[in-house]
């Protein structure tokens, strides 16, 4: 396997509301090889943005990381001070914001947002930076002829293109993209999936990609961490995850994903109920209240993620029963009817 | 619903525009475009109890199309007829009549509500625009509850939206339409903003109560496979036109038309071994106010001719299909 470039170690990021805390994300571990697009998969509210956000510490400001380790090629994230932090921002580290599509500054030219990002962060001469800028959006296949336009007179597929650009101004070994094309329709998705894979493999990136879409996962990503609730449920390799996947929420995902390659229309089964709310989460496992083959035991008694099998990790008791479980879950019986 | 009612129109729409007036003077004068042609020559018959999945890039028409046969927009030219009858020309009781019988769903439920009204209230609402009988509305609230499948409306009466999760919400947004009984709805992206979990619930639930109450249903999505699901015909649509009609199952497995060809190759697929060839179709967003002149499909298309930017080609029967396509055979 090749080299880790990102390991998060037990990572606690907790939410100020008031007097108590809602902790978004919950002692997740996992690692993102070097060259690899790892996808972060789960339903809103599952914690994504906020992974997603605390690897370049751009958090809210009522968000704190509570505990965990980022390791980034030696050096732990969460221990940084903002200054050595904001030296890796953009040339080690960036990030494409959820709403990428309205990130660009609606008063300024686009190239003026480019350059800016290539002169202050990237310390270029003001002809270096234009000569770039026009390398970039050549990258990303829009006209850099276009350089000039306000954001307002690109389409959203090209603002996220942009963005994209922009992410890769100052050459990181990580880019983090946050849902970067749940808005759009499904050519320009592809397109732009397409685009972030060759520049992927071109440039040697490593790619974070959170997304809700498994279709995605499955189109783009080497591994995939499946997220609920605040914690990693499961994480392995994208194959393995979609034909044998060991937790009873991804299964319940995959059922309820319309399939275009599938013989007939078939059936979607969702799961009933909706994910637990954060200020107060379900003692044992979380899933549990939704969870068809929940125990006595995965009430009272949190699963951690462990490796069931080889570089297959899984947080559920009942792991060792996957592949029955499996069987029993295509039955949309088993998921009886949805709230 | 006998053989008579499945095989009578229910919607019939002939050379159908919708042309949006956009700018003013002064751009008119600098020769720009003064409309945006959202529907544009649209010909097409839905027969009673039939359902059809209207599928195309963001900016093509399908709302636009939907928003016609709701009549929440006119046709600005050719004819959109409801049961037989013009609706831009229905009045006093035919037009309220028509606003009970038909109805649609929109896709974001949080704006679709008033967030100040009880569930009650939002379901009561058009029960009185429609002057029903203020001792059946109880009745009517319970009963469309208990469609959606919010089995229980006791436990939801008098909560408000913000209470309820997304998809309960968008249970309560398919109630309010079903609740005058209509038999045509226009269910506009309905899924969209759900959480994939209790999507799927939203569409059985839909599919479910549309074949329960025989109701003629148009289903607006980008997703083939979304469409494929709830609707056995589809219908894709290119910058305000329709290139390719037929059955689902057809389109899906051998697309005829050169855009639905690269709209199948665009869906993902939850498996890694899906095709990553490149799509077959040029990239560019259309620009309605710019419509290429023949063929408008023609400055992406792979297969372009020159018959194609002189020529508009005309859906024409193919089959079990109808494909506005010169060269749809080849
Ligand atoms: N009130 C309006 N005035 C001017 N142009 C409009 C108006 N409403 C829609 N349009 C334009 O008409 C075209 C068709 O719009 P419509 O909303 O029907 O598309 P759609 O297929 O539903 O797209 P989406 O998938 O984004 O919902 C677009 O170019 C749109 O910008
Ligand atoms: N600024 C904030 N203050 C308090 N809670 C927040 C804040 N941002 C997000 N949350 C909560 O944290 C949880 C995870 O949110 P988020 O990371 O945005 O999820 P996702 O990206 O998976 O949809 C949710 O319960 C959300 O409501
Ligand atoms: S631990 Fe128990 S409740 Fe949780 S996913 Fe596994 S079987 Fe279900
Ligand atoms: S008519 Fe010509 S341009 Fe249009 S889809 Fe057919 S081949 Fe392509
Ligand atoms: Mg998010
Ligand atoms: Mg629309």
């Amino acid at each position: 396997m090749a080299d880790t470039l990102l390991s998060i170690q037990d990572l606690s990021i907790a939410y100020q509301v008031g007097a108590l805390d809602v902790v978004a994300v919950s002692e997740a571990s996992f690692d993102v090889p070097q060259g690899a697009i790892v996808g972060l998969v789960g339903e809103s509210g599952c914690g994504k943005t906020t992974m997603a956000r605390a690897l370049t510490r751009v958090i809210a400001d009522n968000a704190r990381i509570a505990a965990g380790a980022m390791q980034f090629a030696g050096q732990d994230l969460a221990a940084m001070s903002e200054r050595e932090m904001n030296n890796l921002r953009w040339r080690d580290i960036s990030f494409i914001p959820q709403s990428a599509m309205n990130s660009l500054d609606p008063v300024y030219r686009v190239e003026y947002q480019i350059l800016e990002v290539l002169r202050d962060r990237g310390g270029m001469s003001k002809q270096q930076a234009r000569a770039r800028a026009v390398e970039l959006f050549e990258m990303v296949g829009i006209d850099p002829g276009r350089l000039r336009d306000f954001p307002h007179q690109f389409s959203g597929g090209m603002r996220q293109r942009a963005a994209i650009a922009l992410a890769l101004a100052l050459n990181p070994k990580l880019v983090v993209a946050d849902e970067p094309v749940t808005a759009l329709d499904v050519i320009i998705q592809r397109q732009i999936l397409d685009q972030l894979r060759s520049l992927q493999r071109d440039l040697g990136l490593s790619v974070i990609m959170v997304t809700h879409d498994i279709s995605v996962v499955a189109y783009i990503c080497d591994r995939t961490v499946v997220m609920y609730a605040g914690k990693v449920v499961e994480n392995c390799d994208t194959a393995t995850l979609l034909n044998e996947p060991l937790h009873p929420y991804t299964m319940g995902l995959k059922n309820a994903f319309p399939d275009l390659q599938s013989a007939g229309t078939g059936v979607l089964t969702p799961i009933a109920g909706s994910p637990p709310d954060l200020i107060d989460p379900p003692k044992g496992c979380r899933f549990a209240p939704r969870c068809p083959f929940a125990t006595e035991l995965c009430r009272s008694t949190e699963p951690p993620l462990t490796e069931a099998a080889a570089d297959h990790h899984v947080a559920c008791h009942r792991a060792d029963e996957a592949a029955t479980l499996r069987e029993v879950a295509q039955d949309p019986a088993t998921w009886g009817t949805a709230a | 619903m006998g053989d008579r009612r499945m095989t009578q129109p229910m919607i019939q729409m002939e050379n159908a525009q919708l042309h949006y007036k956009i700018g003013n003077a002064i751009s008119a004068m600098m020769g720009l475009p003064s409309t945006v042609k959202a529907v544009d020559g649209v010909t097409l018959t839905l027969n009673k109890g039939e359902s059809v999945g209207l599928l195309g890039e963001s900016g093509c028409g399908k709302t636009s199309m939907g928003r016609i046969l709701v009549r929440l927009e006119e046709v600005t030219g050719g004819s959109a007829r409801f049961d037989g009858q013009e609706i831009k020309d229905l009045s006093g009781d035919e037009l309220r009549s028509f606003r009970s019988r038909s109805q649609m769903i929109f896709q974001n439920p949080f704006d679709a509500v008033n967030p100040r009204y009880s569930i009650r209230k939002t379901l009561e609402e058009p029960l009185a625009n429609a002057r029903i009988p203020r001792d059946e509305w109880h009745t009517r609230v319970i009963d469309a509850l208990e469609l959606v499948g919010l089995g229980d409306p006791k436990q939801f009466l008098e909560r408000y939206p913000h209470q309820l999760s997304g998809g309960q919400l968008q249970r309560v947004v398919m109630a309010r339409a079903l609740i005058l009984q209509p038999e045509f709805v226009v269910a506009d992206e309905p899924v969209s903003m759900l959480d994939v979990s209790v999507r799927a619930g939203v569409l059985n639930v839909f599919r479910d109560v549309r074949d329960r109450l025989g109701l003629t249903a148009i289903y607006i999505s980008h997703d083939l496979a979304l469409v494929r699901y709830v609707c056995d015909r589809t219908i894709v649509m290119y910058l305000g036109r329709i290139m390719e009609d037929g059955p689902t199952e057809d389109i899906v497995h051998a697309p005829l038309h050169p855009y639905s060809q690269a709209l199948v190759a665009a869906v993902p697929t939850p498996h890694v071994d899906q095709s990553h060839d490149p799509l077959p179709i040029g990239s560019g967003a259309p620009d309605p106010r710019n419509p290429p002149s023949g063929c408008v499909f023609r400055d992406r298309c792979p297969r372009a001719q020159t018959r194609c930017a002189d020529e508009v080609p005309m859906p024409r029967p193919i089959g079990t299909r109808r494909v506005a396509c010169h060269f749809a055979e080849e």
